[in-house]
């Protein structure tokens, strides 16, 4: 791998025009996974930027092919860790819409009520994350209170905290827990109370400011181009909200609006996150009072088996669109799967965005594309 | 734009495109080397797919297809598979990365883990694999006894 691009050693002795290739990452904090860029400096100023995928790649596309459409799902977990819900979710309902499963509405609303919650976590850790990299510690204890209620609420009703595994083809594995709906409840009213403190403490943060604002610019024609998704393709003025294009579950009877932002910086990106949970908190606010009675998994075979055929279906994660292609040939497990990972996409605009920018303004840069290495390396 | 008039549409441009209606979307295959020609007719107006949010490559063990999924940015309810098949001993075709920069690291995920060669393409090399890995992963016929990745 090191190959590939010529790293100086000497320092004393650089390249032709004064330029020095640093290594950023894999173990590096501001990461937070295993992203290796190697970044090409002139002085300070940024000349490219290659990422080097690989360090946690382990071929779940392959190893779908060998799993049936009951086992698959778990795998998919581990893909954007911080999204594992929407994830099965998209599985589930590939599966479902490829043997035609009846899911009950019961499980239509509690998955949208969890998929929600889902992104509200992985924006509060997203806001935490990058606002410690940018040097501002205290918004990680601030955003990881909240997200703890959250957790504790996954742990309740699905017995984990990260790698789910709780929807599956047909509906929801368990029902939910007795006290889903007053857990809920009650962390909806803190948030509100909360979601605040934020605003005082990050969004008008002078500092913040001057950091993010005017940052890694990306225009609407290269977020198409590239395709860019979720956040990063809205905060440059691109709708692009599968909720909205192709509505799932329980989406198409809920009202909320999608963010759109045009400045295209690391602060717009910011600003749609944030709104978007309080979006979410609306969602979240029109279902929790009306889960409907029954049973909460539809009636599925034993054996799942696709019919022949082509299968795609895309949902919207807290990064951005995830899109399950299937192939099946008939039989119990896929014949080809490949799963569109909006991480993918995303990074590969780094180095358009981030080019002529100063190393310092990268963590901003990067931090507010919201790269979750695993999803990205699959 | 009805399914319809797409069709009519691309026939003009490509008389010899096959279409499929089966699935959820229209899909329509052509020879590898009308490809690029395709892709870019329906990049420009009127059709404007100038989003692609999908591309990879399956392997029949006959013969390998890459597949493109495309979308309208400005209507995203227009979506269409674009199919070529490329020999599978001598895998090439032409890169569209010209049109969709998103295409530049999808591609060389497609080369790494099928082979395929795509010509003209600027920095065409591995990009998740090690540089010395022997094989093509996602192809069929793969086997590696140490590292199995089939379970």
């Amino acid at each position: 791998m090191y190959n590939q691009t010529e790293i100086i050693k000497d320092t004393t002795n650089l390249g032709p025009e004064g330029e020095l290739v640093v290594n950023m990452g894999p173990q590096h904090p501001a990461t937070h996974g295993v992203l290796h860029l190697v970044v090409t400096l002139n002085g300070e100023t940024i000349k490219k930027i290659e990422p080097h995928l690989g360090y946690i790649h382990r071929s779940i596309e392959k190893m779908c092919e060998s799993l049936t459409y009951r086992q698959f799902i778990y795998v998919t977990s581990r893909m954007d860790y911080l999204s594992s819900h929407i994830n099965n979710t998209a599985c589930a309902l590939l599966v479902e819409k490829g043997m035609q499963i009846e899911v009950p509405e019961r499980a239509k609303v509690v998955r949208t009520i969890l998929n929600e919650l889902t992104r509200i976590a992985s924006h509060e850790l997203w806001i935490g994350a990058m606002a410690m990299d940018l040097g501002a510690f205290t918004p990680f204890f601030y955003a990881f209170r909240e997200r703890e209620m959250i957790t504790d609420i996954m742990e309740e009703t699905c017995g984990a905290r990260l790698t789910m595994n709780y929807i599956v083809p047909g509906g929801l594995m368990y029902d939910i827990h007795p006290d889903f709906q007053t857990k809920v409840k009650a962390f909806v009213k803190q948030f509100k109370e909360k979601v605040t403190e934020y605003e005082d403490l990050v969004t008008g943060n002078v500092i913040f400011q001057s950091r993010t604002k005017g940052v890694g610019v990306l225009t609407a024609e290269d977020a198409i181009s590239y395709g860019c998704s979720g956040p990063v393709a809205r905060a440059s003025g691109v709708s692009c909200d599968i909720r909205k294009i192709a509505p799932y579950d329980a989406y198409d009877r809920v009202e909320f609006d999608e963010i759109v932002e045009t400045a295209g910086d690391s602060f717009a990106r910011y600003i749609v996150r944030v709104k978007e949970m309080n979006q979410s908190i609306h969602i979240i606010e029109q279902l929790i009072d009306n889960i409907p009675e029954g049973d909460f998994v539809g009636k599925t075979k034993n054996v799942l088996k696709l019919a022949k055929g082509e299968f795609y279906q895309r949902v919207e994660t807290a990064r951005g669109e995830l899109g399950v292609y299937i192939v099946s040939e008939g039989g119990t497990t896929p014949y080809r799967i490949k799963f569109r990972s909006p991480g993918f996409s995303n990074l590969s605009v780094l180095d358009h965005i981030a080019k002529g920018s100063k190393i310092g303004d990268l963590m901003a840069t990067m931090g507010t594309l919201d790269l979750v290495i695993p999803d990205i390396d699959r | 734009m009805t399914n319809e008039e797409i069709k009519e549409y691309i026939t003009a441009h490509a008389p010899e495109a096959i279409f499929d209606e089966t699935g959820e979307w229209l899909n329509i295959a052509v020879e590898s080397n009308h490809l690029k020609p395709l892709a870019a007719v329906l990049h420009g107006q009127p059709m404007q797919m100038d989003y692609l949010f999908c591309l990879t490559c399956v392997d029949y063990k006959t013969h390998l297809t890459m597949v493109y999924h495309l979308t309208s940015s400005t209507n995203r309810n227009i979506n269409i598979v674009l199919k070529a098949n490329v020999d599978r001993a001598d895998p090439v075709i032409e890169t569209v990365c010209d049109i969709w920069r998103t295409a530049e690291m999808l591609e060389r995920e497609v080369f790494e883990m099928f082979g395929v060669e795509f010509l003209h393409h600027p920095d065409l090399r591995k990009l998740i694999l090690e540089e010395d890995f022997k094989g093509y992963p996602l192809r069929k016929d793969f086997e590696d006894p140490i590292n199995m990745i089939k379970l």
